[in-house]
């Protein structure tokens, strides 16, 4: 067990022992959805591209599960359990990493661009740091309309060296947009760490703007729910743009195709940290402990969650490919009425 | 019909948009309290607002994705670039979110956004200055690019381009701002030209000038030039280059057999390679000659004034590519 501590967490009681069971419940799904893409991937059913976000639970769920379904979240390309943290179902999701035509984005998108309109998901975005211009945006939409809707943007530490991200904190600052921008600091982009990028730390990163920033344990869900709690009223009141930054850790590899450690970071290094760090076992130890949580339940818990995704699988395996004549569908919204508008593959 | 500038034009379209649709609003350097670097904006803040009309710090890339964002919430951003020049730092933006939100997201999120301001050369602004910046927008499916080149034009194609729900790159000549023409009376009702579709600037029947945006005129001066040489040139202006109003030039070499693509960018893979690349396909068997273009120097614009007098297109160099496919030189 990672923590051995004998005094009862005084947080716990803060919250009802059904929330506290369907917190792990949540991040057993996330952490076992991503497990089955893994295995998917590594069968092939999974093509291109495919980040798992294993490690960091606690912060897709920690930030999404306080927000209204009116309020926006976007993502970079890590963003499988956060989709399904704001509502998605893990069968359209994984449908779409397998490419196929019921996947939540048609099949067109793939793991690294997962959308849900209705559910305010609002992407899925490949480039580093360009979500976060795209948030800024979202902000904006909400103080125009003069709603009370958050947008929560979530970025690895990566991004934090790109200029999208310093003219997006700029402007969500001088209009007082209430946009949160959570940097998931796992402290690696790609297979560089952040202090080799970075003359001064993450949270360094959201300064000069004006805008409150913040440190919070990503680990831990008591922590990232409770927080984010709080700062959504008061961004909901007014209190403008935040900066948050998230400390976790990645414990696979930057993508499928890419190693969990190496050059980069030693193989001791990421077995400590996913030992010690793990946000599902601190949680279901602090749970077993003060005796909210007994084996059984944790067993059944995690059970029917397994079958949740191996239902989620199915349905993904069962789904069929996109019919050809999606290849030029939904380039442009417009019907065209005159002229061409792309080559649309029909002869000429 | 009242006589206006293309400046006043623009600012006609935009008000009559703004006025129409509260979910249009304009964001841009300088647009606000400064009236616009062009003055295009003028007396806008004043009407709208400082919600609907909104100086942005210099961050191109920035107020160009926010407009996604917000387009992707279903506002209608217009989103004014100081020139074109400046949106080189805005293209992540503009082709790998704003061109491709709609396809990847498999038709959920369309993106009914403007992207305008002036593209080209001026004068003597030297290199970075001074490009024509289509072939960048253009190349990429999923987002529209409009061209206008007279005031009339700026108006109807600018208030289609804001009622269009797909993004559109929409730009204008610097040097055109100030161009007079017949624009109709915004009390005779809603003056609004669908994208895609070309307009016959001048008929002939010998040689097709094929043109778009602010080398309409470059076309029109060699065309009178042609003319008295007993030469009648037709000017085809395509307005949009996305859509393309094919059938027009089809048209348009059917009847001349003869055609040369004039552009104010640059010939490696520009605008007039696509053009060309059309007619040979579709309307070879028409062709009495090979379809010549006249662009700008392939080399980046010079500052000195007869070097840049040199790199532009001009009409004499349009005449004489008329010459050559009629074989007369």
């Amino acid at each position: 067990m990672a923590e051995t501590t004998t005094e009862q967490d005084p947080r716990l009681e803060t919250f009802s022992r059904e929330q506290l069971h369907d917190f792990l419940r949540q991040m057993l799904l996330f952490r076992r959805f991503e497990e089955k893409a893994e295995e998917s991937y590594a069968i092939g059913k999974i093509g291109g591209f495919c980040h798992l976000h294993i490690g960091q639970e606690a912060v897709a769920l920690g930030f999404i599960g306080p927000l209204r379904d009116d309020d926006y979240v976007i993502s970079a390309y890590r963003e499988h359990t956060q989709a399904l943290a704001k509502g998605l179902e893990p069968g359209p999701v994984m449908a779409e990493l397998y490419g196929r035509r019921s996947g939540v984005s048609g099949g067109k998108g793939g793991s690294m661009h997962l959308f849900d309109r209705d559910l305010r998901f609002m992407g899925g975005h490949g480039i580093v740091g360009a979500q976060t211009a795209l948030a800024t945006g979202m902000g904006w939409a909400i103080h125009y309309r003069g709603g009370d809707q958050v947008c929560v943007c979530f970025m690895g530490d990566a991004a934090v060296n790109q200029g999208a991200f310093h003219e997006s904190l700029n402007m969500a600052a001088i209009w007082k947009l209430p946009v949160i921008f959570v940097v998931e600091n796992n402290e690696y982009g790609m297979g560089t760490a952040f202090s080799r990028v970075s003359a001064v730390p993450v949270l360094e990163k959201g300064e000069g703007y004006g805008i409150p920033t913040h440190s919070v344990d990503g680990q831990d869900i008591l922590e990232t729910w409770r927080f984010t709690e709080e700062l959504v009223a008061k961004v909901r009141e007014g209190a403008g743009p935040q900066y948050v930054e998230a400390r976790t850790y990645r414990f696979k590899g930057h993508s499928m195709s890419d190693p969990v450690s190496g050059t980069y970071r030693s193989k001791e290094e990421v077995k400590e940290r996913t030992k010690e760090q793990d946000p599902i076992t601190l949680l279901r130890n602090r749970l077993l402990e003060a005796e909210l949580l007994t084996q059984d339940e944790l067993e059944e818990m995690d059970e029917r969650v397994r079958a949740q995704v191996d239902e989620a699988a199915d349905f993904a395996d069962d789904a069929p490919f996109p019919p050809e004549e999606d290849l030029y569908r939904d380039v442009y919204a417009e019907t065209n009425e005159h002229g061409r508008l792309f080559l649309d593959g029909r002869d000429r | 019909m009242p006589q206006i500038t293309y400046r006043e034009a623009l600012n006609q379209a935009l008000a009559e948009e703004m006025e129409r649709d509260e979910s249009v609003f304009l964001m841009g350097e300088e647009v606000a309290e400064y009236d616009g670097a062009y003055k295009v904006s003028k007396g806008l803040l004043d009407r709208f607002g400082d919600r609907r009309v909104v100086d942005s710090p210099i961050s191109e890339l920035g107020f160009a994705g926010l407009g996604v964002g917000a387009a992707m919430t279903g506002l209608r951003p217009v989103i004014e670039f100081m020139t074109f020049n400046f949106s080189i730092l805005a293209l992540d933006q503009v082709i790998n979110s704003a061109a491709k939100l709609y396809y990847m997201s498999g038709g959920q999120f369309s993106i009914p956004m403007v992207f305008r301001g002036p593209t080209g050369a001026a004068l003597q602004l030297s290199a970075q200055h001074s490009q024509a910046c289509e072939t960048w927008y253009v190349h990429s499916p999923g987002i529209k690019l409009v061209t206008p080149g007279t005031p009339a034009d700026a108006k109807g194609l600018l208030k289609a381009a804001i009622r269009d729900d797909d993004p559109v790159a929409f730009m204008e000549g610097e040097l055109l701002y100030n161009l007079k023409g017949e624009v109709p009376d915004p009390d005779d009702g809603d003056f609004v030209i669908p994208l895609g579709v070309a307009d016959v600037k001048r008929e002939g029947s010998h040689v097709s000038i094929i043109t778009h945006g602010k080398m309409v005129h470059v076309a029109l001066q060699a065309a009178n030039q042609l003319a008295k040489d007993g030469v009648e040139a037709e000017v085809v202006d395509l307005r949009s280059l996305r859509p393309l109003d094919v059938e027009a030039i089809l048209r348009s070499v059917h009847k001349t057999n003869r055609a040369v693509y004039l552009e104010e960018g640059w010939p490696y893979a520009g605008i007039g390679a696509q053009i060309v690349a059309t007619i040979q396909e579709e309307a070879f068997d028409y062709l009495d000659a090979p379809v010549l273009r006249v662009t700008q120097a392939d080399v980046p614009m010079p500052y000195a004034k007869n070097l840049e007098k040199l790199a532009k297109p001009d009409a004499k160099r349009v005449v004489a590519a008329c010459n050559r496919v009629l074989y007369r030189d």
